[in-house]
């Protein structure tokens, strides 16, 4: 895959993504993050009012810069369920599963979406570029692994009125999509992909197209939704909502063991509260030894959702055992105020055995008040994640509004 | 006379939204609690109906932002589907076409004020300033009981002192201007501030909503200030939409309370609030039913608890005296439309966010001032103050795609006429009046009426029980606030019956979908019983 450039790299790093041209028409802060060699938007009009299209009406985000690769061939299955915790044997065609992947030491490399187009057709969705792990994983695999992230243009449309969007745009059936489903839609005349998936916790798609059609599927859409509240959202929002679904985010709640260079910094799944992904009753996978050893030896630490007392978010605070702040028992990956669930939420790596359901530890908050550093020791209590689950998320048919 | 066997440790009369906050803190707190509803539905004057179609009204309270975090934390309302979605923009347009809009961004607002005013789109920030610093001040003091000042109980002096300390720390120049703040005119006030006409008469408007004051009368500044006092997610004095309607506040509250093992009774009207010995010992429902418990809380207003609600030989002569004098004067009435389509408003620039907040008609103080002095007459005003706002363009659940539900608050329309009681005819012209105010800045506007419901005074108090329609059981005026409110005395949600309180808006802080009387009535009760909350 080559794709020229008008500008070169050394002129312009960043790449733009097919829908450039309309974010940048949107955009009332030039207000750009670079994510996975892409600009993307970081906020349009105000990051809050963005976050609560997404819980109140629909959003149209960019996940175009997400890495993207092609894994097909005879052993794509066997392959898979070689590299990744979960037991890819069950995810039937027309599926997608949350996965992640370790290396021997059980140490997470990435976690990603992982789509089944066909029966030796999947894609792999990351966060990280990994080209190099997958390949050198495919040794003896009779397998193809390819990267097609400028091939493919995406879009992710949540929010509560997201299906009746879609319904007008011409998705016919799309009502009958389940969370995690897949399925091949055409509309005028191009095949548009959509999965029930997303990074929310709401109600919502993700949209897969050719990099031609991204244009005008993005005009269409703006169009059907512009009655009910469509607003493109940048990464700001989505972060706030993501927060509240409970998902992590690399390189904020934990680093690749590909990139750590400390000792100690790596996390395996077990740790982050991702045991749900670790199957061992499947054939041999990288990391299934050492992530054996570590479920029978039981979690030194683990990360935990958190209820922060008062409403100023703990962002980067220091947990400790008792309010005298002398014996620290772990610290906060991402902190939110939550403006739909009115609670102060955080993720936090708490040690055993303060990461009990119900526990409290206590958070060392900074606060800057009109540039005066303030402290406050605030209890903080280890409660049930996800934060935010509503009912809507997993409705079939999903209600209009 | 039957009488049920059950007898509950609390009695609440009334499911509004003050009176279900009560009962959620008494039923965490392990007491056995039965809300009673005289209509058929839960809610009280936070409501959500259906009386046309597939519209959604907000047929009273319509907007949300003074509801205390604190008890939409402590009583888990978004877990039982409360959803506050804020909304940005608001816009006065005035009669020769122009208008001023306020916008979320700081820099765009500066430039809107700066077209009628460059000095006061700099003076603005002072404006913001100096309410900010008057809210910081209050709001700690919304969630407490108000002290009695002439009492020498150690609570009283401890809260006292807490306010006192509170007070002395804004230091000698800010402590000049609260007491000038809480006793001025909102005119006088806002003249501190700004030159132009129309920047004064937006920012007036909130100083006239729901009462029976003009900009010029004194103490309206206060009432400025009281919408202000809310926040959403901190941001001071934002305003939004409960998601499906008021009515989703009272229903998150209901299973709150139902989850904690509480229940409500609807269609269940109170006759009287049974004493014996000078105790309260339940009630008496107009079908005769009799329902015994240990406490009642009323959630009505103090007179209807007071004059309609039971005996004048269980309370002290002062008491009733005061509880008459209260004043309670019913000054707003309510539209509530279906309609078609998105109306134009070729005042407010196309593509504008203003016509998604709130939105006015009234461009100078002088003709609010007028419209109040209609009030005065005895008849409704003739050019109306309105805040108007069509909560379906931003929630989608209020109307069906492409239809919109408009919430029309009018200002000011009196509880009795000059010329006789409310008739189908008056209420049809009043409603005429304020249609043809509003078609005077959107000309399609009339066309796309599908339903209206027009609401008087007359109707508020009829339908929902608030005394003359006032909707915050009370002026908010000096001489009924804190300590004052609603008699002095009778502050602390007790009342001359042992076993008695009120937790509706009548009492400390007064009105607004705020949760906050209820929730103190509620912590007055449980220290009572010596229990915590």
């Amino acid at each position: 895959m080559s794709t020229e450039h008008s500008v070169p790299h050394f002129l312009k790093p960043l790449l733009e993504t097919p829908f450039h041209a309309r974010a940048r028409a949107l955009s009332q802060h030039d207000s750009y993050v670079p994510w996975a060699g892409y600009t993307t938007v970081d906020v349009f009009t105000s990051a809050e009012q963005e976050y609560f299209a997404i819980r109140n009406a629909s959003t149209l985000y960019d996940i175009t810069p997400m890495v993207k690769y092609r894994v097909a061939g005879p052993d794509a299955e066997r392959y898979l369920n070689h590299l990744v915790t979960r037991d890819v044997r069950k995810l039937r065609v027309g599926r997608v599963s949350y996965v992640v992947w370790c290396n021997d030491d059980g140490h997470i490399i990435d976690d990603g979406t992982l789509f089944r187009l066909g029966p030796n057709d999947f894609r792999v969705c990351t966060a990280e570029r990994q080209l190099d792990w997958l390949l050198d994983s495919a040794i003896g695999f009779d397998v193809v692994v390819e990267e097609v992230t400028e091939d493919i243009a995406a879009l992710s449309m949540q929010g509560p009125t997201s299906c009746y969007i879609l319904k007008r745009f011409g998705l016919e059936g799309i009502e009958t999509l389940k969370p995690f489903e897949l399925r091949d839609f055409t509309v005028r005349g191009g095949t548009i992909m959509v999965s029930r998936t997303g990074f929310t916790g709401d109600l919502g798609y993700e949209l897969w197209m050719h990099p031609e059609h991204a244009l005008t599927t993005w005009d269409e859409l703006m169009s059907a939704g512009q009655t009910r509240g469509l607003r493109a959202i940048g990464s700001q929002a989505l972060n706030m909502a993501r927060i509240e679904a409970g998902f992590l985010m690399p390189n904020v709640d934990f680093v690749s063991a590909e990139h750590t260079v400390r000792i100690g910094r790596d996390r395996t799944p077990l740790e982050l509260g991702l045991g749900w992904l670790v199957e061992f009753d499947k054939p041999h996978y990288t990391g299934r030894r050492a992530l054996l050893a570590q479920q029978r030896r039981g979690l030194s630490r683990l990360l935990v959702g958190i209820d922060v007392e008062g409403n100023k978010p703990a962002h980067n605070a220091l947990l400790y055992r008792d309010r005298d702040g002398n014996h620290e028992v772990g610290s906060v990956m991402s902190a939110l105020w939550s403006p739909t669930c009115k609670r102060n939420l955080a993720l936090a790596i708490i040690d055993a055995p303060h990461h009990a359901m119900g526990s409290t530890v206590w958070a060392d908050i900074y606060l800057n008040r009109e540039l005066v550093w303030e402290r406050r020791m605030v209890a903080a209590r280890v409660v049930e994640r996800p934060f935010f689950a509503p009912d809507r998320r997993r409705l079939t048919p999903p209600a209009d509004r | 006379m039957a009488a049920t066997a059950k007898r509950h440790d609390v009695i609440v009369v009334g499911a509004g939204h003050n009176g279900l906050v009560a009962a959620c803190y008494l039923a965490r707190a392990g007491l056995d609690v039965l809300v009673v509803e005289r209509n058929d539905y839960i809610g009280g004057a936070a409501v959500s109906r259906q009386l046309y179609e597939d519209f959604t009204y907000s047929n009273c309270s319509y907007v949300c932002s003074l509801l205390r975090p604190e008890i939409m934390r402590t009583l888990e309302l978004p877990r039982y589907g409360l959803q506050i979605i804020p909304y940005d923009g608001g816009c006065t347009m005035m009669r020769d076409g122009n208008h001023l809009a306020l916008y979320d961004n700081h820099d765009a607002l500066r430039r809107e004020i700066a077209r009628h005013s460059k000095r006061d789109a700099e003076a603005y920030d002072r404006y913001s300033r100096d309410v900010i610093r008057q809210c910081k001040f209050i709001r700690p003091l919304l969630l407490r009981e108000p002290p009695d000042p002439t009492s020498f109980k150690p609570r009283d002096i401890t809260e006292l002192l807490y306010i006192g300390q509170r007070f002395h720390r804004m230091g000698e120049e800010r402590m000049y201007d609260t007491l000038r703040f809480w006793t001025m005119s909102a005119a006088d006030f806002l003249d501190e501030y700004f030159e132009s006409e129309i920047v004064k008469a937006h920012f007036a408007g909130s100083s006239i909503i729901g009462t029976a004051l003009g900009p010029r009368s004194p103490g309206s500044a206060y009432v400025l200030l009281h919408h202000y006092m809310g926040d959403i997610d901190e941001t001071v004095g934002a305003w939004g939409f409960a998601r499906g309607g008021m009515g989703s506040v009272t229903a998150s509250l209901t299973k709150s309370l139902q989850a904690s093992g509480g229940a409500v009774r609807t269609g269940a009207p109170v006759e009287r609030i049974l004493v014996r010995n000078g105790r309260s010992c339940g009630v008496a429902l107009a079908s005769g039913e009799e329902i015994g418990a240990k406490i009642v809380v009323s959630n009505m207003d103090v007179k209807r608890t007071f004059l309609d609600s039971m005996d004048a030989e269980h309370l002290p002569e002062d008491f009733v005296k005061a509880v008459r004098r209260f004043k309670i004067r019913g000054s707003s009435g309510k539209l509530n439309i279906a309609l078609d389509g998105l109306p134009t408003f070729p005042a407010i620039p196309k593509g504008s966010p203003a016509i998604r907040g709130d939105l006015h008609i009234t461009d100078t103080i002088e003709m609010m001032e007028r419209a109040y002095d209609d009030w005065k007459d005895g008849r409704w005003s003739q050019a109306p103050y309105v805040d108007m706002l069509m909560p379906s363009q931003i929630d989608p659940t209020m109307a069906a795609d492409g239809k919109h539900y408009m919430s029309v608050f009018v200002q000011y329309c009196p509880y009795e006429l000059a010329d006789g009681p409310w008739t189908d005819a008056k209420r049809a012209a009043f409603g005429e009046t304020v249609v043809q105010a509003i078609e005077r800045q959107s000309p399609d506007f009339r066309s796309l009426i599908r339903h209206m419901e027009v609401r008087t005074p007359w109707d508020i108090e009829r339908e929902v029980g608030l005394t003359e329609g006032n909707i915050f059981q009370g002026e908010l005026t000096m001489d009924q606030l804190l300590f004052n409110r609603p008699v002095p005395g009778y502050a602390q949600y007790r009342t001359p019956v042992k076993g008695l309180y009120l937790s509706g808006s009548s009492t400390h802080p007064g009105g607004g979908v705020m949760g906050a009387p209820g929730a103190n009535c509620a912590r007055r009760v449980l220290a009572d019983l010596g229990r915590s909350a």
